[in-house]
C-alpha cells in the first residue's frame, strides 16, 4: 500500500496521521511533510503510525530527524503505535528508548512535558 | 541453485518490488506464516542498504536477489560496492541514536544493522566469490 499523509490539529498538538509503507522510496515524502509543519511553526507534534504497516530504517531515520529538530527548537515528538510487529522494530534498534511511544494519541498529548494537554 | 532471482537497478523503488517478491517466494518455500514480516523487512533492509552503497559510489550496476529454497529458505543481496565488507556491524545504542551529531545516514544504516542482527538469525554480510562487492546472506528454517 502506498503512503497515506493526513494532518489535522488537537489543542495544541499537529497529529500527524501516517498510513501504508514507510521506507526507502516512500520515506522522503514523510521528511517533506515533518520539515513543512515545523517550518510552518508547529512544536508539538504527534506522529500517529496507528495505520502504518511497513518501517524500515529509512523511515526511522526521519522519525529521529523530525524528534532532534523539535527539540531543539524547545518542541516536542511523541509517536503512537500499538501493534506488537511496529513496537518490536522500536524495541530491537533501541529506538523505544529515544521516542516517546503511546498506544493512542489522546495518551500522547496527555504525556506530554510540554503542552498544557487539552 | 537459486529458485528466484532477481536483478533491479539501484533505485529506491524497486525494493518494494524485491520484498514482495522475496516474501511470496517465502510463504512458498514453506516460512512459518509469523516469520514472514521479518523476512520482508529483513530482505527491505538489505536491498535499501545495497541501493545506498550502490548511489554512494555512483554504480549503475543492479543489485542482484538470489532466493533458494532448497533445505532451508535462503537469500542473498549482492551488491558491487567497493567497501571492505560491512563487518564490524555494531548496532547503536539510545545516547548515540539520540546524539545530535549523529548523521542521518549513519543513523539509518546503523539502525538498519541492528534490524538485520536483529531479525535473522542466521546472518552473514561477507565479500562476493568473485570480483568486488559484498553480499548479505540470510537463512530462514522451513517448516513443511
Amino acid at each position: 500500500m502506498e503512503l497515506s499523509l493526513a494532518t489535522r490539529t488537537v489543542g495544541e498538538h499537529t497529529v500527524l496521521e501516517v498510513g501504508g509503507e514507510v521506507d526507502v522510496y516512500t520515506a522522503p515524502r514523510l521528511r517533506e511533510r515533518l520539515l513543512e509543519l515545523i517550518d510552518g511553526g508547529a512544536r508539538r507534534v504527534v506522529v500517529d503510525l496507528g495505520r502504518v504497516d511497513f518501517l524500515d530504517s529509512t523511515g526511522l531515520g526521519v522519525l529521529v530527524g523530525a524528534l532532534k529538530r523539535l527539540r531543539s527548537a524547545g518542541g516536542s515528538f511523541a509517536l503512537v503505535c500499538d501493534k506488537e510487529p511496529l513496537l518490536k522494530i522500536f524495541r530491537i534498534t533501541a529506538l523505544d528508548q529515544v521516542f516517546p511511544l503511546h498506544p493512542t494519541v489522546d495518551a500522547a498529548i496527555a504525556a506530554d512535558p510540554t503542552g498544557s494537554g487539552t | 541453485m537459486a529458485t528466484v532471482r532477481l536483478s533491479f537497478s539501484p533505485a529506491p523503488v524497486h525494493v518494494r518490488t524485491a520484498r514482495l517478491v522475496g516474501v511470496a517466494v517465502a510463504r512458498r518455500a514453506g516460512v512459518r506464516e509469523d516469520l514472514l514480516d521479518e523476512v520482508r523487512l529483513a530482505i527491505g533492509e538489505a536491498c535499501t542498504r545495497a541501493v545506498a552503497l550502490h548511489h554512494q559510489y555512483g554504480l549503475a550496476d543492479p543489485v542482484l536477489v538470489e532466493m533458494s529454497d532448497s533445505g532451508a529458505y535462503s537469500v542473498r543481496v549482492v551488491d558491487r560496492a567497493p567497501i571492505e565488507a560491512g563487518l564490524g556491524l555494531a548496532a547503536l545504542n539510545a545516547d548515540e541514536l539520540a546524539n545530535e551529531a549523529l548523521t542521518d545516514e549513519a543513523l539509518t544504516t546503523g539502525v538498519g544493522f541492528a534490524l538485520l542482527a536483529g531479525f535473522v538469525e542466521d546472518l552473514q554480510v561477507r565479500p562476493v566469490a568473485e570480483g568486488v562487492g559484498t553480499e548479505v546472506r540470510m537463512v530462514w528454517p522451513v517448516g513443511r
